[in-house]
């Protein structure tokens, strides 16, 4: 079961996911990361601290957005996640393909830099 | 020792497996990093049989059987009446090809044959055994 709630900071849209993401779940995270580019936005960054687990369904959809937002010059930063989801990232090199930081902060900036 | 679960093949149902192993293997003084590691291989397996060999049917059941093969081993039984979904006959795909096609599935299969030592089938009892070995 997972919670998906959304706020604009400073011009990017924050994604706060809180839960589980599963193979039951996953589509939730991937309408609201599609109605979030509907919109416009440029930067999205996942707040992933009350992120509990992700299985590969959740994996999936971040992964299935790497091409469109290079292509559209959309800037995705995940941050804030807990060691056990961390590592699920790791095993499958996705810790490599995407942009992943420790603070909101940092990934602001980096979002930022990205989009010069 | 040994510890049994059954289900019926509902996504909304993994959380209840997730938890079901993760029980089992706290129980076993399994440390926690590799606790998740197991706990996303099963949730991927079983995911995968729901959805393929019984199209989400809340109806089917699966059962999971956690026994210790000897000190160093854990097997994992996933045990159902429904086709065989041999993941051994999928090549692991390549992350590149999956991000090109913007496939959202693929992944799973990586991550079972990264996290468990062995996955084999076998008949018993007229029903599908899909066995899963993890040196601990």
């Amino acid at each position: 079961m997972v919670h998906i709630r959304r706020l604009q900071e400073e011009g990017a849209d924050i994604i706060h996911v809180i839960g589980e993401i599963d193979a039951s779940s996953s589509i939730e995270l991937d309408l609201t990361i599609a109605k979030s580019v509907g919109e416009g936005h440029r930067k999205i960054l996942i707040d992933c601290h009350a992120l509990e687990y992700i299985s590969s369904a959740g994996l999936g959809v971040f992964m299935s957005y790497i091409d469109e937002f290079k292509e559209k010059k959309i800037q995705m930063v995940l941050f804030g996640m807990q060691e056990r989801v961390a590592n699920t990232f790791s095993i499958l090199g996705l810790a490599d393909l995407l942009n992943i930081r420790q603070t909101k902060g940092e990934a602001k900036q980096l979002a930022d830099e990205l989009s010069v | 020792m040994s510890y049994q679960f059954n289900t019926g093949c509902s996504l909304h149902n993994l959380k209840g497996i997730r938890d079901f192993v993760r029980k089992a293997l706290d129980q076993e003084g399994i440390n926690e990093i590799t606790t998740g590691e197991i706990v996303l291989a099963l949730d991927e397996m079983c995911s995968n049989l729901m959805i393929h060999a019984h199209h989400c049917n809340p109806d089917d059941s699966l059962g999971i059987r956690i026994t210790r093969g000897d000190r160093q081993h854990i097997i994992f039984e996933i045990i159902d009446k429904g086709n065989v979904f041999d993941i051994n006959q999928f090549q692991t795909p390549d992350l590149d090809n999956l991000i090109h096609q913007k496939r959202k599935g693929g992944l799973g299969i990586r991550l079972v044959k990264s996290i468990m030592d062995e996955v084999e089938y076998l008949n018993r009892d007229g029903s599908t055994v899909c066995r899963l070995t993890k040196k601990v």
